[in-house]
């Protein structure tokens, strides 16, 4: 279930001060593309290096205006500190390319790039990313030219009915990128995070070492 | 999900002072294992605070050991991980996801909670839970419980293959909690459930991990992981196998085999140890080794095939560290 999160209206509360992202005013670094493991730890240096101490704050268990930077945009958002990612990037940003399977990390469905960094959008909270970049199906494809691991699952036809299909694809981008797409088994245990329940496994299998560049088998 | 507060801070000291005195707070660090609590209930916190600015994130490897923070990262790609340490980077790797991996945090992993299904599913009796109102996994499906070291109130199996790995090698936990700074042993972390399976680990509330300490030692180099579960990969173990050997002369001159998926607790199995131990590491002892492991199991109506898999899976890793 959504969490029942406050409309932009009644979002209560000044954080006051500038926004760790004004400070660390990141956004001219990173474009909306970044899902190479390499462009992860460039951000990661560049936010060692220029990171101010964190600022020690509450947020109320209330509704609260944050800003996230979701496909290379700055998006200001209304959520609760409960309000996970996942539920902010579909009921708060409108951005449902995003899938809730399981809620509990356990399908992979809800896999979104944070820095660079596949993870399960449902065990975090939209609070926690404040500082961070995401990517979501929605950013992967350069305006009309789809990333090769979409054009891949089109091409294997890696899906039936679709709904883990998001998911599968950002694992697959940052698979890839990784550098775990040297053999059909080690695709396997590097996917392992994302379930199909059509069972199209072996079509995904293929679809991610074509999309590699390392052929089906 | 129960509407929380939402805390940063930025020293030990500040998280110890904000979580201590509200017993209604919790640390947030990977968010992995906490966030699936709250939203189901296992844990009433009205205040998460996030520690992940804390400057525990170091993993340094010296001539004394490995340190390695409460909220290092990818602690499996450390060079000296890999070559000294294998056990405990095949152990990471054979945990959770890629997804779930890219978030969790050592500390988090440790104090993760049981899978057991009563514990997980509100709707069911569970002492561990709520102290007092019985325990579905005694009589009902218990194929993931425990076969050792649970008691007639709670027999929940610990999750964590880190900690496997990590009691094999004698590591200790670093915590600082209000009264000030402590070491614990990995293996005595967790309670046994005995009469209170509610108190899960010996930590005060409040209580912060800051790091773990693995002693340098002749056994860790030559060490393996072993996960037996029910598919290939992402799957908690059935039972899982840590075994670490000095072998010196053809003879085993000191070892650790710690077991998982099969006690409340990260398992050692003293008596394989004593078992192989002046031996040389062949299949007369790995066997023998095996049956030591498995001695004492109290299994239950559905996991009685665990014995038998504590049996084969300590001979067959230890075949895996021999010559
Ligand atoms: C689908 C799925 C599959 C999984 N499979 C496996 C598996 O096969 N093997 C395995 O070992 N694990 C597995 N896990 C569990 C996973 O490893 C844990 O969820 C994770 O390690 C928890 O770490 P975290 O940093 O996210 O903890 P959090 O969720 O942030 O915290 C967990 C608990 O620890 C407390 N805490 C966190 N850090 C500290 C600290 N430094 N000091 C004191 N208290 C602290 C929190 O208050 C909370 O109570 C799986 C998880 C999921 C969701
Ligand atoms: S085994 Fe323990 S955790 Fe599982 S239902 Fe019984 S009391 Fe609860
Ligand atoms: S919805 Fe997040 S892993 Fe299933
Ligand atoms: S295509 Fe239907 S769940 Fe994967």
């Amino acid at each position: 279930m959504p969490d029942d999160v406050g409309s932009r209206e009644s979002a209560g509360r000044a954080a006051g001060g500038p926004s760790r992202r004004q400070v660390l005013g990141r956004g001219a670094l990173l474009g909306a593309a970044t899902v190479g493991a390499g462009v992860a730890a460039q951000a990661e240096a560049a936010r060692a290096a220029t990171a101010p101490p964190v600022r020690e704050e509450t947020l109320a268990a209330e509704p609260v205006e944050i800003s996230l930077r979701v496909n290379g945009r700055e998006r200001t958002l209304s959520v609760e500190p409960r309000t996970t990612l996942l539920d902010a990037l579909r009921e708060r940003l409108g951005l449902t390319g995003t899938k809730k399977g399981c809620d509990q990390g356990a399908c992979g469905a809800c896999t979104v790039l944070v820095d660079g960094r596949r993870v399960n959008s449902c065990l975090t909270l939209a609070v926690m990313r404040r500082d961070a970049e995401i990517t979501t199906i929605e950013g992967l494809a350069k305006g009309d030219e789809l990333h090769p691991v979409q054009r891949a699952f089109l091409e294997c036809d890696a899906f039936q009915c679709g709904y883990c299909t998001s998911g599968q694809i950002m694992s697959a981008a940052a698979l890839i990128e990784e550098g775990h797409a040297g053999s059909p088994g080690e695709v396997r245990e590097w996917m392992s995070g994302n379930i199909c329940r059509c069972g199209a496994y072996p079509n995904i299998v293929a679809a991610v070492r074509q999309a590699a560049g390392g052929g089906a088998r | 999900m129960r509407p929380f507060s939402y805390t940063t801070v930025s020293s030990v000291r500040s998280a110890v002072l904000q979580v201590s005195p509200d017993p209604k707070a919790q640390y947030v660090a990977g968010a992995t294992e906490v966030l699936n609590l709250v939203r189901e209930g296992q844990i009433a916190a009205d205040r998460l605070v996030d520690i992940r600015a804390l400057p525990l994130t170091s993993i340094r490897a010296g001539a004394d050991g490995l340190h390695i923070g409460a909220l290092a990262r990818h602690v499996e790609n450390h060079p000296v991980v890999r070559r000294d340490y294998p056990v405990l980077a095949q152990a990471l790797l054979a945990g959770a996801s890629p997804q779930v991996r890219n978030m969790f945090t050592p500390g988090g992993n440790l104090l993760q909670r049981t899978r057991c299904s009563y514990y997980r599913d509100v709707s069911f009796a569970c002492n561990r839970r709520e102290p007092g109102s019985g325990c579905g996994a005694l009589e009902g499906n218990n194929r993931y419980n425990a076969i050792f070291g649970g008691s007639d109130h709670c027999i929940a199996v610990h999750p964590s293959d880190l900690a496997v790995a990590l009691t094999a090698l004698d590591a200790v936990a670093r915590t600082q909690g209000p009264a000030g700074a402590r070491a614990i042993p990995i293996e005595e972390l967790h309670r046994l459930p005995g009469e209170e399976p509610h108190r899960e680990t010996v930590l005060e509330h409040g209580e912060l991990i800051t790091g773990i300490d693995v002693p340098a030692s002749r056994f860790a180099a030559r060490s393996h992981y072993l996960k037996i579960r029910d598919r290939a990969s992402f799957a908690f173990a059935l039972v899982s196998v840590a075994v670490a050997v000095d072998v010196r002369r053809g003879v085993v001159r000191d070892c650790r085999i710690a077991l998982g998926g099969v006690a409340p607790r990260p398992w050692r199995a003293r008596a394989a140890e004593a078992a192989l131990t002046g031996k040389p590491l062949n299949e007369a002892s790995r066997r023998a080794a095996g049956k030591a492991a498995a001695s004492g199991a109290v299994p239950r109506r559905h996991n009685r095939f665990k014995v038998a898999m504590v049996e084969r899976a300590v001979a067959r890793a230890l075949s895996e560290v021999e010559d």
